[in-house]
């Protein structure tokens, strides 16, 4: 059966690391990384991008829109 | 964008493969600009702005819009949504966007408002718009605090609450109580569509999303006032971090202020529910 | 000629306001000036020219609806009497700030607080420095007739789009309320959505088509540089108006000694009492400030050189005579500039105004006006 599987591509110098995706995502794919961005911020990121599904909620809550959504189908 | 962090891992498919055109199913609408928004990291502000923008590009009413930006923390929404935008002095948006909407009355008009600007110091000018059905539609976030000036308190803000101005919380004897204008607001005729929302959720700002669609529709079809309430957060006035703060307003501001529908009508009708 | 009518000042306001083509007028009532509204409710010009008539919540909302619909780059106006424009001044200083087009009527009556329903010059402070917060200036025009009442309507909108700024009518009770005889302008057509689009489509809040940027009405700078590049500019723009539009009226000024100063209701009284003076053997003119900002420097300073003195004559306890005062010090002329006035809603008589000018001027009466001017 074919599976949905996603990922997702952060804009990482407009992520202002409020963790919000984080919290949203239903699958715990993205976590701030421990690196930070030019402004400061410790950005989100794909911790675990296998289980991304492309459900699009991380993209959804971003008050910042800093996250773009794929989705597909897995063959 | 950084993409080696996000390789998809063996025995699945490679992130290249997924990141294509034809996959796309969410990004930034082109109705928002490049200005990186000035609110706070997990502000509910930047949700909203994003909702508006998307329905504005949605329904091709680009050209329709003038939006009125509030004296608040969303003083500056001028800068983010790519209409145009008028700036009106504290609580005084609803008789500016009356005044732009009664001499342009093909054009889509809106208010952008915190509870500062709504509920206390503009609480004439926004019953009354509503009360002559004034053809706009009234955004209302709702943070239970005065954001801008360094969190004090809003006629919203919860018995008990701590904001800058209410060190020991909010003491009813003091200063009344918590105020749920929007229910007010409902009991006038002017208005068409009255309903209060919160996006601390993507359910919650999906749901939101639809409610500013009727809204605006509403407005386009000339029905009379749509308001749309949206319980917001402001993390930084609460003390909070972003996602803490998601948890107590759902916790403490969505029991007093009920999410959902208070009126879904045409102005002139009364159909409270 | 236009069509000649006998009307009440407030009511040629309202006729006046329809026929040049005005899009909106938004106010609250207040005496002595509530015959603009009623009278533009009767006339339901939505139906004829298309112009909107609203009566608002009260004057801050009334400034503010203004604020918006000017903002659209259409020509719209509110009327009220000196309360009601305390209550407008934080509106007053967005539009200036933000540089929006408007007409604003003040049909002064004596205060301060509640005062009087009765005529009064009170408030020229209020509107020629300030009133609101801020470095800012209107255009102000005084009529002293039911036919300037007509005239400054359209030259009011003129001048406000000329320089994207609030221009007042500063008019008082008596002549809001006299009846006189007054020629009506013709009508003007109101722009259509094209014109406005053309003629103000650069900054007017009309909607935004893809083939420009957004405009945005704001007057908020954070940057401090910013802000005070703003107010150069705004200050730029107040000088243009001292060199291009002031007005005013000489009377009987060519061989006068002494000089009255007066706007409006007081400025009829005075020509009055010009005639008085000289049946006396007085050589005495009129100056009429007509714009009292900008005001009439210049030619006050001119008269300074050959006069011995100037009575500013107000129906207030003096306030124009500040502007008097600066203009003859900044001629370096010794003519002395006294104040006689009336308050409370009392209009002065001319008589009384010639026995002020007797009584303040009596040492130059008694030995001779020919100092070192
Ligand atoms: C006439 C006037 N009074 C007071 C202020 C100061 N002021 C600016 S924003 C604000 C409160 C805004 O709070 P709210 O409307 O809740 O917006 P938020 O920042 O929470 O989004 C106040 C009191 C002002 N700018 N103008
Ligand atoms: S698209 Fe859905 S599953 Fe994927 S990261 Fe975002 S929220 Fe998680
Ligand atoms: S919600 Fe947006 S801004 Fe916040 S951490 Fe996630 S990507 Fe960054
Ligand atoms: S102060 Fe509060 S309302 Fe203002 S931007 Fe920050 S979080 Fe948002
Ligand atoms: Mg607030």
């Amino acid at each position: 059966m074919a599976r949905v599987i996603g990922a997702v591509v952060v804009d990482k110098e407009e992520c202002k690391g409020c963790s919000v995706c984080v919290d949203a995502c239903p699958h715990d794919v993205l976590a701030l990384h421990f690196e930070v961005n030019s402004k400061g911020y410790h950005y989100s990121y794909m911790k675990s991008p296998e289980a991304c599904v492309g459900c699009a909620n991380c993209g959804v809550v971003c008050p910042d829109t800093c996250i773009t959504v794929y989705r597909t189908k897995a063959s | 964008m950084e993409l080696k962090e996000v390789t998809k891992t063996e025995g699945t498919m490679d992130i290249q493969d997924i990141l294509k055109p034809e996959n796309l199913v969410y990004q930034k609408t082109k109705l928002l600009t490049d200005t990186p928004m000035h609110y706070c990291p997990g502000c509910s502000h930047g949700v909203v702005h994003k909702i508006l923008a998307e329905l504005i590009d949605e329904m091709g009413i680009q050209e329709r819009s003038v939006g009125v930006a509030p004296v608040g923390c969303a003083v500056f929404a001028y800068n983010y949504i790519d209409i145009d935008w008028q700036e009106a002095a504290h609580g005084r948006a609803p008789a500016v966007a009356t005044g732009i909407a009664r001499v342009n009355p093909d054009a889509f008009v809106f208010t952008y408002q915190g509870d500062g600007d709504l509920a206390s110091i503009g609480a004439a000018e926004i019953m009354h718009a509503c009360n002559r059905g004034e053809n706009i539609l009234v955004v209302f976030i709702n943070n239970g605090i005065y954001g801008m000036t360094g969190g004090q308190m809003a006629p919203t803000t919860l018995e008990g609450m701590v904001t800058a101005t209410t060190p020991y919380g909010r003491n009813t004897d003091l200063n009344g109580y918590p105020m749920r204008i929007t229910n007010l607001i409902a009991q006038l005729p002017g208005t068409s569509y009255v309903t209060r929302q919160a996006v601390h959720t993507a359910g919650g700002v999906r749901k939101c999303k639809r409610a500013l669609k009727k809204a605006i529709q509403n407005v386009l079809d000339k029905k009379g006032t749509s308001f749309v309430e949206v319980v917001s957060t402001c993390n930084s006035g609460w003390k909070l971090s972003p996602v803490a703060a998601n948890k107590w307003m759902e916790e403490n501001m969505i029991p007093y202020y009920p999410l959902g529908d208070m009126k879904d009508s045409v102005k002139g009708e009364h159909s409270e529910n | 000629m236009g069509e000649i009518k006998l009307m009440k000042g407030n009511e040629v306001l309202a006729e006046a306001a329809i026929r040049c083509g005005c899009d909106g007028y938004f106010g609250y009532p207040i005496t002595p000036q509530s015959e603009v509204m009623e009278t533009l409710m009767v006339r339901e010009p939505w139906k004829e020219t298309g112009m909107v008539v609203l009566q608002a919540e009260s004057e801050v909302a009334s400034i503010n609806m203004v604020y918006g619909a000017a903002a659209t780059g259409k020509k719209v106006m509110t009327s009220s009497s000196s309360p009601g424009i305390s209550l407008m001044a934080e509106g007053i200083s967005y539009l200036a700030g933000a540089e929006l087009p408007c007409l604003l009527v003040n049909v002064q009556r004596g205060g301060p607080g509640l005062g009087t329903i009765q005529p009064s010059q009170a408030d020229y402070f209020q509107a020629v420095k300030g009133g609101g917060h801020g470095d800012y200036k209107l255009i102000v025009l005084a009529p002293s007739s039911v036919q300037e009442m007509n005239d400054f309507v359209d030259l009011g909108f003129e001048l406000a789009f000329k320089y994207r700024n609030p221009a007042m009518i500063l008019a008082d009770g008596a002549i809001g309320q006299m009846m006189e005889k007054v020629e009506l302008a013709d009508y003007k057509p109101r722009w259509t959505k094209e014109e406005v689009a053309e003629k103000n489509g650069d900054w007017a809040t009309t909607g935004k088509p893809a083939s420009r940027k957004k405009n945005v009405i704001t007057s908020l700078e954070m940057a401090s540089n910013d802000m005070e590049v703003r107010n150069i500019n705004l200050q730029a723009k107040y000088r243009k108006m001292e060199e291009e539009d002031v007005r005013y009226e000489a009377i009987q000024c060519d061989d006068a000694e002494f000089i009255l100063v007066a706007f409006g209701t007081a400025a009829r009284v005075c020509q009055k009492a010009v005639e008085v003076a000289r049946e006396k053997g007085l050589k005495v003119g009129l100056l009429r400030p007509v714009t009292l900002f900008p005001f009439p420097k210049k030619i006050i300073k001119e008269l300074a050189r050959k006069t011995a003195g100037f009575l500013s004559v107000e129906m207030s306890a003096g306030q124009m005579v500040e502007d008097i005062k600066l203009a003859v010090y900044d001629a370096g002329s010794n003519a002395r500039v006294d104040h006689f006035g009336r308050m409370g809603g009392i209009i002065p008589t001319p008589t009384e105004v010639v026995e002020a000018l007797e009584d303040k001027f009596s040492w130059e009466l008694s030995y001779g006006v020919k100092r070192s001017y």
